[in-house]
């Protein structure tokens, strides 16, 4: 039973994983907690149970709920960055808050507010190991998170691109001054955090079979609060925090009652912040933005 | 007096209760984002109060704000020890933490929701509004306004000039959770009943957003935006699917346009020749380039 619900939030965990390092990377390298990735994690799950219903095959509803979430990702670049650099700092935090309520809106006013059931059109297979039951498509998504946030890794340490990111982390106006072409550079930032989002998103629609328009604040809070306890701007330290969180919320289900997850999830983080506020592993790469 | 105005007044006198209480923290420089878990604390106590007492609300509803305070001063120490974001993050922690223990807690009806008996009218509510007003704007002539906007311009220069940083901190803490813990208090008597589930972080980002919007540099700011974002939805009432969208839209443009809130003190100075506090601030200095 226990070896059941570690599976479980491994896999949930997972989910999270993908937001927070998506959060991880806007905070990392724009030093902004960049509240529109929620948005963009519904967005993913929403659009891709749009396009099926629609009719489409589910693959390409993914992709094309991927180039809306693009889309949207750099039209959410130009209000909270481009447009606002010098502004006060706390304008770009509420830029991306009011987006998060305009595209849940957007969603509500298109679709509804009810919840919607996303019929993917594959049937679910099973892998049985012991008593253990791992799902196939669950463990296709887990497998692919783990392999993106490890190209990402890759991107950011051993590219040019990444050693343009990590200098505008430092500091974006000596990154300008040494030449680093800000205005191409960021939209990346962006559109790659919003993908990680969207794509934790499309797993949801296609694990648990259900979307809303208000998906992603649950996820996006828990994928917050998986953020800080890794340590902000940390990504492998955003994997940790996910799985801790998915992990904390599947046995706290378990244990105690669906009622104490948020004590128990919530409680976790206060506790980290007061004792470790910068979170478990910061310390161990440099400085802020050490990614 | 139609139902739907008075409904509407409520709503905008509660916005505005709440507003100051964002007001505080912001004008100290802290981002509290779990200001709707001190409402929730403050419409809880004391609804409990008036339920299970019989206290009068007058008194129940003060009683409510001193509960949510004292509760924020124990977190304070350990909340305040952090800064910035992670400041931000602790108080979003701590809302979430708070409107979770009330859905567990039986003795107030857990997520059922928790109904009141006591009931305040409409000129109750205004007087709170009003009253709560009023102090803040008192207590922002005195040398606590221009030290509160010292330590939201520069915490270390603030220090250097000989201002107690970390006292102010607290105090500034402490009142916004006072106020909105009044705030919830007046929601629960007025629409008798509380659900956890309103005390959200939505509300809490709904309530920052006013302060922010109306603009952190004078005590008029979070009253304008209060009623600007309370009153301006309404106005979109007949597309109603669509209002929230214009609402986030308009936030966006304004940020866009204008961040530095609605109402700011070089406006108030050109409109009204005033002399105010503030003017030497390097805050005012910055506006005037902007």
């Amino acid at each position: 039973m226990l070896g059941q619900q570690i599976v479980n939030g491994v896999m949930l965990g997972s989910v999270y994983a993908m937001v927070a390092v998506a959060l991880t990377l806007s905070i990392g390298v724009l030093n902004f907690l960049n509240f529109s990735i929620p948005a963009m994690f519904m967005i993913g799950g929403m659009a891709t149970w749009a396009f099926i219903h629609a009719g489409l095959p589910w693959p390409l509803a993914v992709a094309a709920a991927m180039v809306v979430v693009g889309i949207a990702s750099l039209i959410v670049e130009l209000f909270t960055w481009r447009w606002m650099r010098g502004a006060e700092k706390f304008v770009p935090l509420v830029s991306s808050m009011a987006f998060l309520i305009l595209f849940e809106h957007l969603a509500i006013a298109l679709y509804g507010s009810d919840l919607r059931t996303v019929n993917a059109g594959f049937s679910q297979v099973d892998l049985r190991f012991g008593g253990l039951v791992i799902g196939i498509p669950q463990l296709i998504g887990l497998v692919c998170s783990i392999v993106l946030i490890g190209c990402l890794s890759l991107l950011l340490n051993r590219t040019k691109l990444g050693r343009a990111l990590r200098t505008i982390a430092e500091d974006s106006d000596t990154a300008l001054l040494l030449g680093v072409n800000i205005n191409r550079v960021v939209p990346i930032v962006f559109v790659v955090a919003g993908a990680f989002a969207a794509f934790a998103g499309v797993i949801f629609a296609l694990n648990y079979r259900q979307v809303h328009p208000f998906m992603g604040e649950v996820v996006g809070l828990k994928g917050i609060s998986a953020m800080i306890i890794g340590g902000m701007g940390n990504i492998w330290g955003s994997i940790v925090g996910g799985l801790v969180i998915g992990l904390v919320e599947v046995l706290a289900i378990g244990y105690f009652g669906a009622d104490f997850v948020d004590i128990a999830v919530f409680g976790l983080l206060l506790l980290i912040l007061f004792l470790r506020p910068t979170g478990l592993f910061a310390g161990m790469t440099t400085a802020r933005g050490g990614i | 007096m139609s139902g739907y105005l008075e409904g509407i007044l409520v709503l905008l006198a509660v916005n505005i209760v709440y507003a100051y209480g964002a007001f505080l923290p912001l004008a100290a420089g802290q981002l509290n984002i779990g200001l709707a878990g001190f409402a929730a604390i403050g419409a809880y106590s004391s609804a409990y109060v008036s339920n299970v007492y019989g206290v009068h609300p007058l008194i129940a509803i003060p009683i409510g704000g001193v509960v949510a305070a004292l509760i924020a001063l124990v977190v304070a120490v350990p909340v305040l020890r952090t800064r910035g974001i992670y400041l931000a993050l602790a108080t979003f922690a701590l809302g979430q933490v708070v409107q979770a223990s009330l859905l567990n807690m039986s003795a107030v009806g857990g997520a059922a929701g928790y109904p009141v008996t006591a009931f305040i009218r409409l000129p109750v509510v205004v007087g709170f509004a009003v009253v709560v007003m009023l102090l803040v704007w008192l207590l922002f002539t005195t040398r606590f306004g221009i030290a509160a906007r010292a330590v939201h311009d520069d915490e270390r220069v603030a220090d250097l000039m000989g201002i107690e940083v970390r006292g102010f901190q607290v105090a500034a803490f402490a009142l916004g959770s006072l106020i909105s813990g009044i705030g919830g208090g007046i929601y629960a008597h007025h629409f008798s009943f509380i659900e956890a589930q309103y005390f959200n972080i939505t509300l809490s980002i709904t309530i920052v957003l006013y302060v922010l919007l109306g603009g952190t540099q004078t005590v008029f700011g979070p009253l304008i935006g209060a009623a600007v974002f309370t009153l301006l939805p309404e106005l979109l009432r007949g597309s109603a699917n669509w209002r929230y969208v214009v609402f986030a839209a308009g936030i966006i443009m304004l940020m866009a346009l204008r961040p530095q809130g609605l109402i700011t003190g070089g406006m108030l100075r050109r409109l009204f020749d005033w002399r105010d506090p503030f003017v030497k601030s390097p805050g005012a200095a910055k506006e005037r380039v902007t």
